[in-house]
Order: C-alpha cells, then sequence, then structure tokens
C-alpha cells in the first residue's frame, strides 16, 4: 500500500464552535409570536334594517371608564358575567304553544328572559377610556358561554364537542367527505345557537 | 506486587466532548424551526391580553397587522406617552387605517383578497376608544374579518394591572 491512498482526517474539533456561533445567532433573533386570537366578524357599514326587538331579548352589558361592568345597568363582577349570559341565552321563556317555543333549551324558561336562543342578542357598549384588556376578558367569557352551550347541544346530537368538530374541520388532513359532513354539523349547532353579539359605535 | 496497587493519584479521566457538538446542533435546530423573522420592529409596547376561548390564526400571507400601543421609551419623548397604531414601520392617525389596508390588500394575490383577516394586536393597555375608531376605519373598507390577537390563557389575568 502506497502512503498516498490514506485519506486525512478532517479535525472536528472546531464542529461545536461553529454551531454555537449559529445557535447564539438564532437565540438572539428568535421571538416566539403568537398566531392565537379571538376571531370575530364585524357587521357591514350599510345602515341595516330597521327591526323591532323586545327589549327582553337583549342583554345590555356595558363596561364604563373605571373597568367596571354593568348588566341591565347594575354593577356585576366579571366572573359572574358567563353564568348570567349562560342563563340568558338558554332561556327559552316563549310559551310552549307559540312557534318560538325552544325545545332544546334548558334554562328558567322565565318569561321577562329571552323567547329563543336565535332572538337573544347581546349587546355590549364600551366607554372610550374602558381598557382593551377587560374588553378581550368580556369578550373571552361571552364567547366561552356560547362555545359551552354548542358544546352542550353537539353532545347531545352527535356526541362529539363542537369544539373538537370545528378543529377537526379546520384540520388540513381531514378528508373532504367528512369535511362535508362536519360542515353540515358545525352549521347545525351555529343555528341553534347563533352569535348575536352587537357592538354599539363608540362617540 | 500487591493486588491494591496504588493508582496514580489525581488522575480523572477526561470527560468526552465528543457529542457536545451533536447537543448544541439539537438546540441550534428547535431555535431554527420556532424562529419567526420579523417583518418589522416594533415601536410600541405591545404586551397582549390573555384569552382562553381562542382560534389560530389563518396563514400568514392572508393577515394584515396593526399594531396599538404605548410608543417605547425611545420614540416616548417625540410622539408622547398615549396608545398610538403603528403600521409596518410608521405611526399613523386613526384615519390612516383604511388606507393602509387597501394597499395591504392590493399587494396580495387576487384569490386571497376576500379571504383576508386583519390581526389586531393591541397592547392590554391601551383604550377601547382607539380600538373603536380602527374598528370603525376596518369597515369602511370592508375588511370584516378581525382578530384580536392574544396569548393563550387565563382571560382574568387581564384584569389586573
Amino acid at each position: 500500500m502506497s502512503k498516498r491512498e490514506e485519506v486525512p482526517k478532517v479535525n472536528a474539533g472546531s464542529m461545536a464552535d461553529i454551531a454555537f456561533l449559529l445557535l447564539i445567532f438564532f437565540l438572539v433573533t428568535t421571538s416566539i409570536e403568537t398566531d392565537l386570537g379571538i376571531g370575530r366578524i364585524m357587521p357591514p357599514l350599510t345602515d341595516p334594517p330597521k327591526a323591532i326587538i323586545k327589549e327582553k331579548n337583549i342583554l345590555r352589558i356595558e363596561l364604563n371608564d373605571k373597568n367596571e361592568l354593568l348588566v341591565e345597568e347594575k354593577l356585576v363582577e366579571i366572573k359572574d358575567l358567563k353564568d348570567i349570559a349562560l342563563d340568558f341565552l338558554d332561556n327559552g321563556g316563549a310559551a310552549r304553544e307559540t312557534s318560538d317555543f325552544c325545545d332544546y333549551c334548558r334554562g328558567d324558561r322565565d318569561f321577562t328572559s329571552s323567547d329563543h336562543p336565535s332572538k337573544a342578542i347581546i349587546s355590549l357598549t364600551c366607554n372610550r377610556e374602558t381598557g382593551y384588556g377587560t374588553y378581550i376578558t368580556v369578550q373571552n367569557e361571552l364567547i366561552a358561554a356560547y362555545n359551552k352551550l354548542r358544546n352542550r347541544e353537539s353532545q347531545r346530537l352527535f356526541k362529539e364537542n363542537y369544539s373538537t368538530m370545528v378543529e377537526q374541520y379546520e384540520y388540513a388532513g381531514t378528508p373532504s367527505a367528512a369535511k362535508e359532513r362536519l360542515k353540515e354539523r358545525i352549521t347545525h349547532i351555529q343555528n341553534l345557537f347563533p352569535q348575536k353579539i352587537s357592538e354599539v359605535k363608540i362617540e | 506486587m500487591s493486588k491494591f496497587a496504588k493508582k496514580k493519584d489525581g488522575d480523572l479521566p477526561a470527560v468526552s466532548t465528543a457529542s457536545l457538538p451533536d447537543i448544541v446542533f439539537m438546540l441550534l435546530f428547535f431555535f431554527m424551526t420556532v424562529t419567526v423573522m420579523k417583518d418589522s420592529t416594533l415601536k410600541v409596547e405591545n404586551t397582549l391580553p390573555n384569552a382562553s376561548e381562542t382560534k389560530k390564526l389563518e396563514k400568514k400571507d392572508r393577515v394584515i397587522y396593526i399594531y396599538v400601543g404605548k410608543p417605547t421609551s425611545q420614540y416616548e419623548k417625540v410622539f408622547g406617552s398615549e396608545p398610538k397604531i403603528q403600521l409596518n414601520d410608521k405611526f399613523a392617525a386613526p384615519s390612516e387605517v383604511g388606507d393602509y389596508i387597501l394597499q395591504e390588500r392590493a399587494k396580495k394575490a387576487q384569490e386571497l383578497q376576500n379571504v383576508l383577516t386583519t390581526a389586531l394586536k393591541v397592547d392590554k393597555n391601551a383604550n377601547m376608544g382607539l380600538i373603536s375608531d380602527i374598528k370603525q376605519e376596518l369597515r369602511k373598507v370592508n375588511a370584516l374579518k378581525v382578530n384580536y390577537t392574544t396569548y393563550e390563557g387565563d382571560a382574568f389575568m387581564n384584569l389586573n394591572r
């Protein structure tokens, strides 16, 4: 064997240093960003058709400049808001004989509160000085109330959680036939408890 | 000699550093994969609020970002300490939001123009007045899909400032 055929070994001792250098670069430039949030769809600017809504079908929520929560003009703790919203939405106050009777509601059937979930509107008013953090907390509680009711109906009808169905529907790997079926179920649940949160413009 | 010959004293075996590059590479790859390159430097404070009922944002090319918050200490002297809107790299007035959205929308591919979401990255200490102005501007240009970007967490943490 001649000496020429021996390949000299590359010294890998400095590999760690190079890797460290790269690592430190990425450590410094990294900012782990969030891509989660509360999704909302605002109404278009065109004037909505004037409809007469019964006062009992509206839950009036107001946030004042001291970040206090007023429900129907009474001071309420924010942690109680979810239950108030649940009671209001699930009330089903219309009488059994009328066309508005809600056969899936499990509320108190109080005739002074909302008739039917599809008629119940939550009206949210803010002050210019209200903090954004408080506003998000209130939005979060309202959506939590809707999601709880939707999950309940979804469990009853399809033995599956509403939120898992939405997750599956949005997951890219779900086959399109299953997606079609999920979409039908999701819209069905959404029609049982439509999200009607109205926000008045702040002057 | 005896069976219990004295070992050479003070001679610890060297720790092998052969796997060090592997460990460092592992860390490196982790950071490389989670890194999101920023496209604009933040000039405002941006501590997002927490929420639990969140939805994942859509793909990045379908989102337009609007930042709101108090100018950072560097800019406080010039722009004051009231919350401001930041669009791309500049501070802006609420009336400029509409034009900005139209501009950004025109930059996107045709088929995406109707499915755009506006992500509002708002500092939790901002006031609703400014947010309301932005929302009104967004409605004027028909950008109705908004996402209040938050961190995942307990929403009640927003209440104690």
